[in-house]
């Protein structure tokens, strides 16, 4: 790949670092299967989508709900977060000034660092009141989008700001010779090249709306059905790991498991179609 | 420079949408912060600093947890950054981004990142409370939110080397350095930036972290006197707080407020320590 | 500076800094000895027997009580594997538990909690039952205002839900609820801040929350006013025993702590906690 030679010792310790990654993740892997394993071979996975609902006190393990919730959830937070963290990004590199890219910086690296639970109390005190005078009962689909949305704004804001940042500026200055507006120059040479940087950023966040536990748990209402309209409770996957797993024994506590496992696959399936919009040769070649 | 000034300036309908992304993000979170430091500022003074919790952390302090918490923040550091820089420098360097091992290096740091906090705790809890024999600690805490935050920060690393432009290594190769040169010498300090914007996400995430570190670093509030003992964190404080313990609330908003107050002091450092960098290395622009 | 001084620098900041929070954090512990309890189980007793810990170890220098949090289950599982020495469980040991031995610490009751707003000040056994199997659904079926009622029900597995449950005749499975809460504290939020709500939680956390002001009431349930008094003097049947659990004969050090646990001098740390204390 490059005509450089290697230096072989710091070569091998960056693979033995790499390679941590890895190993790290095939025994969370490993971790997964074998407690889920209990669950897998006794209800096995077919009655995950045929159960008639989530009791696992009767033995009923359908996930199918908890999956819906999830991928609402998590993709409406993610229809709002996504522009909102674009434009905060395009804002500071392009519109703001110096002094409000640093200012955002350090907001959002704090929104970043503020735990889930003083989101999810904050949700619970100021949010789901406002959404139950609407509509009882309040903690609902939209209030876990709103809240989920603020939680994983300051990812994409701060990945994307800085991708965006790193846009060559013989690009740009190019652009402008060129004669082109600044809303063109932005939407037809800045995003494009930033693609793969702002791809991380959705992905990540995607990522951290689909893990994201506490905040969700308390403003969601945690009613395992499929919703009918956005002011339905609804229970995500993660969550319902974290209602149950404290209380949960043996078939129970294996079937938590087998809805993190399930939680996965999910992932996976929105890691692949999203890598429709990811650009295979990253452009490297500028000069 | 994180500003340019693009001469153009017509167009309004980006504007507005900027502008008002914004200023929805400053209003949201000023609303939830405003909300916190009102509620936790009149708890504060140098006692409560430096006192231990007394009557389950109603009266008394947070001393000893914000050592704890400290202290669980530098041994995930200490964890993530040399494996982090290492992945990070594999993935981008040496695994070419459309083969097959690089994509599924990428695919699986995806997926690490959005399993749920509370599987990384369980997980945590039988590698290192168990089979490492760590039990409940400081350590077995840290290192499992390093697990964590390794996805985001090795992304985030990943994204700024890849935007290095490829001059600058076949410029170090044509002046003979070796590949573990070029990378030491020119590539990591340009791609402090994004190295910094990982730190900030990952060290905003381990602060953030409660479900993880119950399982690992446990619920002692005393003061530890190595690693090895366990020891609360601050979120964890807050949760236990505001959830658990009744009458809780006016110290859980206090500790909120310290919390933040300590995320903004560390981000504040981080971006303080790489501008001192980088104006001592020289501007490295992609051109 | 070059790079590689950097490097350098930044390491021995990092050993300074980590060196100097050890000696701090070591010179602030005063030593103890090494005998060491860990306790582990249900979320709601831990801060409880925390505060008895560390009294005991005031009063007993040369022992550690390490408390984890974590769960009834984890309680019962970490009693059973040795991993710890004593299990706090929020509720009786089941059929399958019983080779564990059991010592109850206090007693809690549930108290049912409407909004302050709700005109309604107490309901039937059979009404609660119907409320929650979904048969009444509005609040003018039971001579209050016209609004919907938002029912608040527990997560399943937890004591309280059983013991709800089973004290009103209802299967957990058969309940309709319009919000699942994890936590006794999310349950009194929960109600506070949604006019139409009914829920159940502990009454000593409810009676404290109503004190301080929080927009939520105590309602009697079928006659029986729930108070903390109520429970104490058996006039409240809605009640549950926490109990500490230990795997056989526990030894010296740790029934030496039990019995501290369960005698009087700790009363005022069980109400404290606003539990009923069995003393």
């Amino acid at each position: 790949m490059s005509p450089l030679s290697r230096n072989g010792a710091t070569t091998l310790s960056f693979f033995v670092c790499g390679m941590t990654c890895v190993f790290i993740m095939l025994m969370m892997l490993l971790f997964i299967f074998d407690q889920s394993y209990g669950f897998l071979t006794s209800v096995g996975v077919e009655r995950v989508f045929t159960d008639k609902a989530w009791i696992p006190d009767s033995g009923f393990y359908n996930f199918i709900p908890m999956m819906i919730g999830t991928l609402l959830v998590s993709v409406g937070a993610i229809l709002i977060a996504a522009p909102i963290g674009l434009g905060v990004a395009i804002f500071c590199n392009f519109y703001g000034g110096g002094r409000a890219a640093r200012f955002f910086e350090q907001l959002l690296a704090l929104l970043a660092g503020v735990p889930s639970v003083v989101y999810g109390l904050w949700g619970l005190m100021a949010v789901t009141p406002i959404i139950y005078k609407v509509k009882p009962p309040g903690a609902s689909l939209l209030a876990g989008i709103l809240i989920l949305a603020l939680m994983i704004i300051p990812t994409v804001g701060i990945i994307a700001k800085e991708s965006i940042r790193r846009v060559p500026s013989s690009l740009i200055n190019g652009a402008a010779a060129l004669g082109l507006p600044r809303e063109k120059i932005i939407f037809y040479v800045v995003l494009p090249s930033a693609r793969a940087g702002l791809y991380a950023a959705v992905t990540l966040a995607l990522g951290r709306a689909l893990g994201e536990t506490m905040a969700v748990l308390m403003v969601t209402g945690n009613v395992v059905r499929i919703p009918t309209s956005i002011f339905d409770p609804i229970r995500t996957l993660a969550a319902n790991i974290a209602l149950e797993m404290a209380y949960a024994a043996d078939v129970h506590r294996s079937a938590l498991f087998a809805s993190g496992l399930a939680l996965m696959f999910l992932v996976i399936a929105l890691v692949m179609m999203s890598s429709l919009f990811n650009p295979k040769e990253v452009m490297r070649d500028i000069s | 420079m994180t500003y340019r000034k693009l001469p153009t300036k017509s167009g309004t309908l980006l504007t507005s949408l900027v502008w008002g992304c914004a200023g929805l993000i400053v209003c949201v979170s000023v609303a939830m912060l405003a909300d916190i430091l009102m509620s936790g500022v009149s708890q504060i003074n140098w006692a409560f600093l430096t006192q231990p919790p007394s009557d389950s952390g109603r009266s008394g302090g947070i001393g000893p947890i914000l050592v704890s918490t400290l202290l669980i923040l530098f041994v995930c550091l200490c964890a993530v950054i040399p494996i982090g820089l290492g992945g990070a420098i594999l993935l981008a360097e040496y695994l070419p981004s459309a083969s097959a091992l690089g994509r599924s290096f990428r695919a699986t740091l995806e997926i690490l990142s959005s399993i749920p906090s509370i599987v990384f705790g369980l997980f945590g809890n039988i590698l290192f409370c168990d089979l490492l024999g760590l039990k409940f600690s400081i350590l077995s805490g840290g290192l499992t939110l390093a697990c964590m935050v390794l996805p985001i920060f090795i992304r985030s690393t990943e994204q700024s080397l890849q935007s290095i432009s490829n001059t600058y290594r076949h410029g170090g190769a044509a002046l003979g350095m070796n590949k573990t040169e070029v990378i030491f010498q020119i590539l990591a300090p340009a791609a402090l930036p994004g190295v910094t914007v990982g730190l900030l996400i990952g060290v905003g995430r381990a602060l953030a972290e409660t479900a993880a570190l119950i399982f690992t670093s446990g619920y002692v509030d005393r003061m530890p006197s190595s690693l090895l003992d366990s020891g609360r964190s601050l979120s964890i404080h807050i949760y236990d707080l505001s959830m658990n313990v009744t009458g809780g609330d006016a110290n859980a908003y206090a500790t909120a407020f310290i919390l933040i107050v300590l995320i903004v002091l560390i981000n504040c450092f981080t971006v303080a320590m790489k501008d001192l960098w980088m104006r001592q290395r020289g501007d490295i622009e992609c051109l | 500076m070059a790079i590689a001084q950097k490097i350098r620098w930044s390491l021995i900041m990092a050993l300074v800094a980590v060196a100097s929070t050890v000696f701090v954090s070591k010179a602030l512990t005063t030593q103890k000895g090494t005998e060491k309890i860990i306790i582990s189980g249900a979320s709601t007793i831990a801060p409880l027997v925390a505060e008895i810990a560390k009294r005991y170890e005031r009063e007993n220098p040369g022992i550690q009580i390490d408390v984890q949090s974590g769960g009834s289950s984890r309680g019962v599982a970490d009693a059973r594997s040795g991993l710890a020495d004593i299990g706090m469980v929020s509720r009786d040991l089941k059929a399958s538990e019983r080779e564990l031995v059991d010592y109850p610490i206090a007693r809690d009751g549930i108290a049912v909690i409407v909004h302050k707003s709700n005109p309604i000040q107490a309901l039937s056994k059979e009404q609660i039952r119907n409320i929650y199997l979904g048969r009444i659904t509005n609040w003018k079926e039971l001579g209050g205002a016209d609004m919907p009622i938002t029912v608040v029900n527990k997560a399943s597995g937890r004591s309280t839900l059983e013991l709800f449950a089973g004290f009103m005749n209802l299967e957990p499975a058969d309940i309709k609820a319009n919000i699942v809460i994890g936590e006794n504290e999310q349950g009194i939020k929960t109600v506070a801040n949604s006019p139409g709500a009914i829920g159940y939680v502990s009454i000593g956390t409810a009676e404290y929350s109503e004190r301080s002001g929080t927009a939520l009431k105590l309602i009697s349930l079928g006659g029986q006013v729930p108070s903390t008094q109520n429970v104490a003097d058996k006039k409240y049947d809605l009640s549950r025993t926490l109990n500490l659990v230990t795997k056989g004969k526990p030894s010296v050090a740790v029934s030496h702590f039990i019995d501290y646990v369960q005698s009087a001098s700790v009363k005022d740390l069980v109400e404290e906690q606003y539990f009923v204390s069995l003393k």
